[in-house]
């Protein structure tokens, strides 16, 4: 298989997306493609050689014009994240190599219902998956469950209500486990049985499933699914601990 | 080749520590004190009255070992540092259990035999050259920082290959296949690099 090369990417555009988590958009001139799911990683490099790399999951849906965007969480005592957040400007250039990751993706092939379970910034590479579900035929009826702590940290709150009133299949089902806004009927707890058995309705064992988040969110997410009687085959996760900084 | 880049403001945060952790992260790797969780699926539970441990393919006969078989077989603690793919490395990590060299004194090896498999419950699989399971490079633990495994870690017991990225080291591992010639494993066919030396930077295929 070819060699995944280093590459110079120009930042094209910065977005705040909540008061912790911004969006860079990158003009990669080799990109050689994505599935959504995928990631990418980026390299930073100081005058005197010392360099950090930390992986990315890709928050666009797949584009032919070498146009790929990430969305990073600050992380708090982090190396990376607070660089990104402080100091990266539109036009800088940073390097990066990409797309990596093969299992947790979902490009359109499989035809089956799907539910997609969000932990806080663990939306992003189910967002590759909405997105381009969206500009597909024939895209499968898809729940995106999205487990936020406050009603300010979900993470592309205009998008997704744009999409999910489009009537193209896709149903957005919140919950926000900390605090919730005046008048709020959605969900107000963490992601647990109940909750996953109602949002999945008798359909369960024909899903198509990916979870993403917190790995005590996400163990118990896979396990309460089996329990609801998926195949473990088709609970695709991946998780990121306290330290993806 | 990029080596003169420089990404314009980035001054990065040096590892402390000191002298006891020069030389010992690889490149582009940082230091964590956490221990992060990656796997693909659902956790298994296998009940430990249910648990084997096969050496199989080619060998002699295949052996099987029953829970309590295989953790009183000769063990002992192993300090490592690892590395995962994903780019953490945690120094001095504290494990215990048998040398898979111990557990091939069990059974006679076919000369064609150059490869292995380790394949855990859920399916997962990952592949190695034999060389890189003998002479105390590689154990399978059930004891991890002195308490037993736990389930996302790999618990009950996970194969530990620390001189090679993480995802060598399978979890909820229950056997070792031998084999002629070498099978790409799960993240192997998924365009993980086959070997996944840390010090070589493979990550991927192609590296």
């Amino acid at each position: 298989m070819a060699a995944i090369n280093w590459q110079v990417a120009t930042v094209d555009a910065i977005r705040d997306e909540t008061a912790q988590v911004k969006s860079f958009r990158f003009d990669v001139p080799a990109w050689p493609g994505h599935r959504p799911g995928q990631h990418l990683d980026l390299r930073l490099t100081a005058e005197d050689g010392y360099q950090a790399q930390r992986s990315y999951s890709i928050a666009s849906a797949p584009t032919s014009n070498g146009a790929v965007e990430i969305t990073v969480e600050r992380v708090r005592d982090g190396e990376v994240s607070p660089f990104m957040h402080d100091i990266v400007e539109v036009g800088d250039r940073l390097e990066l190599r990409g797309p990596v990751g093969g299992y947790f993706v979902w490009d359109g092939s499989m035809p089956d219902p799907l539910l997609l379970v969000a932990g806080g910034s663990g939306i992003v590479p189910l967002m590759a998956m909405v997105r381009h579900r969206a500009t597909i035929a024939n895209a499968p009826p898809t729940t995106l469950l999205y487990s936020s702590r406050t009603d300010d940290d979900v993470i592309y709150r205009a998008e997704l209500d744009r999409l999910a009133a489009d009537s193209g299949g896709l149903r957005v089902v919140h919950t926000l486990t900390r605090s919730q806004p005046p008048g709020w009927t959605g969900y107000a707890r963490r992601v647990d049985h109940q909750m996953l058995a109602d949002v999945v309705g008798a359909s369960a064992d024909t899903l198509q499933v990916f979870v993403c988040g917190p790995t005590p969110l996400v163990e118990s997410v896979a396990q309460n699914l089996v329990d609801l009687g998926l195949p473990p085959s088709r609970v695709r996760t991946e998780r990121f601990g306290p330290s993806g900084a | 080749m990029t080596d003169r880049f420089v990404t314009r403001g980035f001054v990065g945060r040096r590892e402390a520590g000191g002298t006891d952790t020069r030389g010992r992260i690889p490149p582009g790797q940082y230091i964590t004190r956490d221990f992060p969780v990656l796997s693909a699926g659902p956790t298994p539970h296998t009940p430990l009255d249910r648990w084997t441990f096969t050496l199989d393919g080619l060998v002699s006969g295949p052996v099987s070992w029953s829970w309590p078989e295989f953790t009183a077989l000769p063990s002992r603690d192993f300090v490592v540092d690892i590395s995962c793919v994903t780019k953490w490395t945690k120094l001095d990590s504290r494990w215990h259990g048998v040398a898979v060299d111990t557990l091939l004194e069990s059974v006679d090896l076919d000369p064609s035999a150059a490869f292995a498999v380790a394949y855990s419950d859920g399916g997962y699989t990952t592949n190695l050259p034999i060389p890189d399971l003998l002479n105390g490079q590689a154990f399978v633990a059930w004891e991890y920082d002195g308490a037993p495994l736990a389930p996302e870690h790999g618990g009950p017991a996970r194969l530990v290959v620390p001189h090679l990225y993480f995802w060598k080291s399978a979890k909820w591992v229950r056997g070792i296949r031998l084999v002629e010639r070498d099978e790409p494993g799960f993240w192997e066919s998924l365009g993980y690099h086959n070997r996944g030396d840390y010090w070589k930077e493979q990550r991927y295929s192609g590296d």
